[in-house]
C-alpha cells in the first residue's frame, strides 16, 4: 500500500528524484519548474539525498553539465521550463546522440513572445525533433509515476527523457497522490550501470565525434531505431509499474472509445476536462470518447490509428501552434498515421487551444464535441484549422 | 620549480600522432606541453571546444586522445566540464571509484573569450577543479580568421578587412586574464596560451597592442 500524500506537481517530481537519489542535478530557474530544484537544493543542504547539485548559470550549461556528467558514468538530471527548454535546445540533440539517458522534467509554459508564464504546449514541443523521449502527465500522480519509470525506459534504449507536465495547471496546484515506499521505488529503478563511461581508468572513452557524411546517417539511424524500439520498454516498464502499484501505464490512454464515433486526441492536464466532458455528453446518449497521448515520443501511431479507425469525426488538440498556417504538430501526426496506414474514413479537424494559459472548460470541450457531431452528421469537414476560446 | 624540457620531452605522449591537424600547426604542440604536466600515473578526462584541435583529433571512428576525452559544443566546454568534475566527486563519494582524476578544458579565443565565456565564468566562479586552457591565436581561425574580441586592435581579419575606410578592427583586445582574476577562482589564472597564425597579416596605420607574452 502506497503513502497517501497531497503534494503540487513540482513537489511530487522533486521527491521522486529525492526517493531515486541520483548522482548529480544542474539546473537554473525558470517559473514555473524553478520550485523542483528549490526542493531538491534543500533536500542536499538537509544531508536528506547525497547528490550533487550544480547551481549552473542557464540552462544552457545545466544540460551541458548533464551530458558531461552523465557521460563520466552518472545518473543526471535537471529540470526547465518555456525559454529555458528553448535555451538548451542545441544541447538537447547532443545528449541525444551521444545516446546519454539523462532525465528532464519540463513543467511546459508558453514562449515568449508576448511573454506569458502560463501553461501550454510551445515550449516541448518545439524540441519534439531532438531525440529525447517524451512522456506527458495529465494529473500530479501520473508526473509523479512517469517521473519514477522514466531512468528504467531511457536507460534501456540508451536516449535522454523528459518527463512533462503542465505549467501552473499540475505543477503548482495540490492534489492528493499516493506515493511509493522509498525501498520499492530503489528497487524498481534499480542501480545506474553504464556500459561505456568517461571515468573508468581500465577503458579510456572519447564521446561527441565529428563524423563525416561516411558515418553521420548510420549514428541517426541508430537513435531512429532506439525510439522505435522504446515503444515496447514504455509499455513493459508502464505494466511493471502497475503491478507494483496498481496504477498501469500505456502508451496512449483510450477513454470510452469502444463504441465512439467522435472523439479527441489530446495531451496533458485537459484530458481531465475532457474526459468530465465526455461523462456529461454519455449521460445525455452521445457516443463520444478521447485518446491521451501519454508518450509523444516515440509517438503511438498504430495505436492512435487502431483507436480512430472507426470514428465519424475527430479534433486533435493542440496546446501550441506549429504556424505552417494549416495545422498543430499532433494533428500533422495523427493524420498521418491514419494516411499511412489506409485509413481515410474518419474526418478531422486540427483545434488549436489554450495558448498562454487561456482557460480550458468543460463548455469549450462540449463546442468542439458538438461541432464533431455535425462533422459526423453531414459528412462537411469545412474549415479544418481552427482556434478554440479566442476573440476573432 | 624550473621547467626542464628535455626531462619532460621523456614523457610519453597522451596525443598520438596521425591525427588530422595542418602539418606545422602548434595546437597540437601546445596540447602535448599541456598535457605533460600530468603526473604519469594520473588518469585524466580532456575536453575540447568546438574547433580545429577538437574535429582533427576525433574523427569518428578514430580518436588520437590517449585519456578520456569529451567535446560537446563551441559554446561549453566550461560548463561540460563542470559536469564531468563533479561526477567524479559524486562517484569518488559514493565509492565508485578511488582513483585519482585530473580535468583538462581546452578552448580557442571564440570558444574562450566570446561564445563560451559565459560558461567559463560559470564554471570558474563555482570553483571546479579543472584546469581550463585557452589557445588564444586572436581570431575565430576553424571558420576563416573572423575577429574576436581577442583580435588585437587594427589587425586584419576576414569579418574587419583592412579597408579604406575602416583601418581593420577598431577594438582593442579584451584583457580576460584580468577577468578571470575578478572572478574569485582560488588559483590565479595565468595569461592565455599565444599563438601567432602565419595566415594573420596585420597591416595597421598604427602599432597594435603588443603581442601576448608566449607561453
Amino acid at each position: 500500500m502506497g503513502i497517501r500524500e497531497r503534494l503540487s506537481g513540482n513537489e511530487a517530481v522533486a521527491f521522486a528524484m529525492k526517493q531515486i537519489n541520483p548522482d548529480v542535478m544542474g539546473a537554473f530557474p525558470i517559473t514555473p519548474s524553478t520550485e523542483i530544484p528549490q526542493y531538491f537544493s534543500t533536500y542536499v543542504d538537509n544531508g536528506e539525498v547525497d547528490t550533487e547539485f550544480i547551481p549552473v548559470e542557464s540552462e544552457h550549461s545545466a544540460m551541458s553539465t548533464c551530458i558531461g556528467a552523465q557521460a563520466a558514468g552518472c545518473r543526471a538530471i535537471s529540470a526547465t521550463s518555456s525559454c529555458g527548454l528553448c535555451y538548451m535546445t542545441e544541447m538537447l540533440y547532443v545528449a541525444a546522440s551521444d545516446r546519454l539517458p539523462i532525465t528532464l522534467a519540463v513543467s511546459c509554459r508558453a514562449l515568449s513572445g508576448p511573454i506569458n508564464i502560463n501553461n501550454d504546449h510551445s515550449d516541448a514541443m518545439g524540441v519534439r525533433d531532438a531525440g529525447w523521449l517524451m512522456l506527458f502527465a495529465e494529473t500530479n500522480q501520473e508526473a509523479y509515476d512517469n517521473y519514477l519509470q522514466a531512468m528504467r525506459i531511457g536507460e534501456a534504449v540508451g536516449l535522454p527523457i523528459m518527463v512533462c507536465q503542465d505549467g501552473f495547471i499540475t505543477s503548482h496546484a495540490i492534489e492528493n497522490i499516493e506515493l511509493v515506499e522509498d525501498e520499492k521505488v530503489k528497487a524498481f529503478v534499480g542501480e545506474y550501470k553504464p556500459q561505456h563511461y568517461l571515468l573508468n581508468k581500465d577503458e579510456p572513452m572519447a564521446v561527441g565525434a565529428y563524423a563525416t557524411p561516411v558515418y553521420y546517417m548510420e549514428a541517426k539511424r541508430q537513435q531512429a531505431q532506439a525510439m522505435m524500439d522504446a515503444k515496447d520498454v514504455i509499455k513493459k516498464v508502464g505494466a511493471e509499474f502497475g503491478k507494483l502499484t496498481g496504477r498501469s501505464y500505456d502508451l496512449i490512454e483510450k477513454y470510452e472509445m469502444d463504441d465512439a464515433e467522435e472523439a479527441l486526441v489530446i495531451i496533458g492536464s485537459s484530458a481531465g476536462t475532457a474526459k468530465e466532458t465526455v461523462n456529461q455528453l454519455r449521460a445525455q446518449g452521445k457516443k463520444v470518447g478521447l485518446v491521451k497521448v501519454r508518450s509523444f515520443r516515440p509517438f503511438p501511431a498504430e495505436e492512435i490509428v487502431e483507436a480512430l479507425k472507426n470514428v465519424k469525426a475527430f479534433a486533435v488538440m493542440d496546446k501550441d501552434d506549429s504556424f505552417n498556417g494549416h495545422c498543430g504538430p499532433m494533428f500533422a501526426e495523427v493524420t498521418a498515421a491514419l494516411y499511412a496506414q489506409g485509413v481515410s474514413a474518419p474526418k478531422g479537424i486540427s483545434y488549436i487551444y489554450g495558448l498562454g494559459g487561456r482557460d480550458v472548460r468543460v463548455e469549450s470541450i462540449q463546442q468542439v464535441f458538438g461541432e464533431l457531431a455535425d462533422i459526423a452528421a453531414t459528412g462537411k469537414t469545412g474549415e479544418t484549422y481552427r482556434y478554440l476560446d479566442v476573440r476573432e | 620549480m624550473s621547467y626542464n624540457l628535455k626531462e619532460e620531452l621523456q614523457k610519453e605522449d597522451r596525443l598520438s600522432g596521425g591525427h588530422r591537424m595542418c602539418a606545422g600547426c602548434g595546437s597540437p604542440i601546445a596540447v602535448r606541453t599541456v598535457l605533460r604536466a600530468l603526473n604519469p600515473e594520473d588518469h585524466a578526462v580532456v575536453c575540447s571546444a568546438t574547433s580545429c584541435l577538437e574535429v582533427s583529433t576525433f574523427m569518428y571512428p578514430y580518436t588520437a586522445w590517449k585519456d578520456s576525452f569529451i567535446h560537446n559544443a563551441f559554446e561549453n566546454a566550461g560548463a561540460t566540464m563542470s559536469g564531468v568534475e563533479t561526477a567524479y566527486k559524486a562517484m569518488k563519494k559514493r565509492g565508485k571509484i578511488d582513483e585519482t582524476w585530473k580535468f583538462i578544458a581546452f578552448g580557442g579565443d571564440g570558444g574562450t573569450y566570446d561564445i563560451g565565456f559565459q560558461s567559463l565564468s560559470g564554471a570558474m566562479e563555482r570553483g571546479h577543479d579543472m584546469v581550463y586552457v585557452c589557445y588564444d591565436n586572436e581570431a575565430y581561425m576553424n571558420t576563416g580568421i573572423q575577429r574576436s574580441s581577442s583580435t588585437p586592435h587594427f589587425a586584419d581579419t576576414t569579418t574587419t578587412p583592412y579597408g579604406v575606410a575602416v583601418p581593420g578592427k577598431l577594438q582593442q583586445k579584451k584583457n580576460l586574464t584580468k577577468i578571470m582574476v575578478a572572478t574569485a577562482s582560488p588559483m590565479p589564472p595565468r595569461p592565455p596560451l599565444s599563438a601567432t597564425s602565419p595566415t594573420f597579416p596585420t597591416r595597421p596605420t598604427r602599432p597594435s597592442t603588443p603581442p601576448a607574452r608566449p607561453f
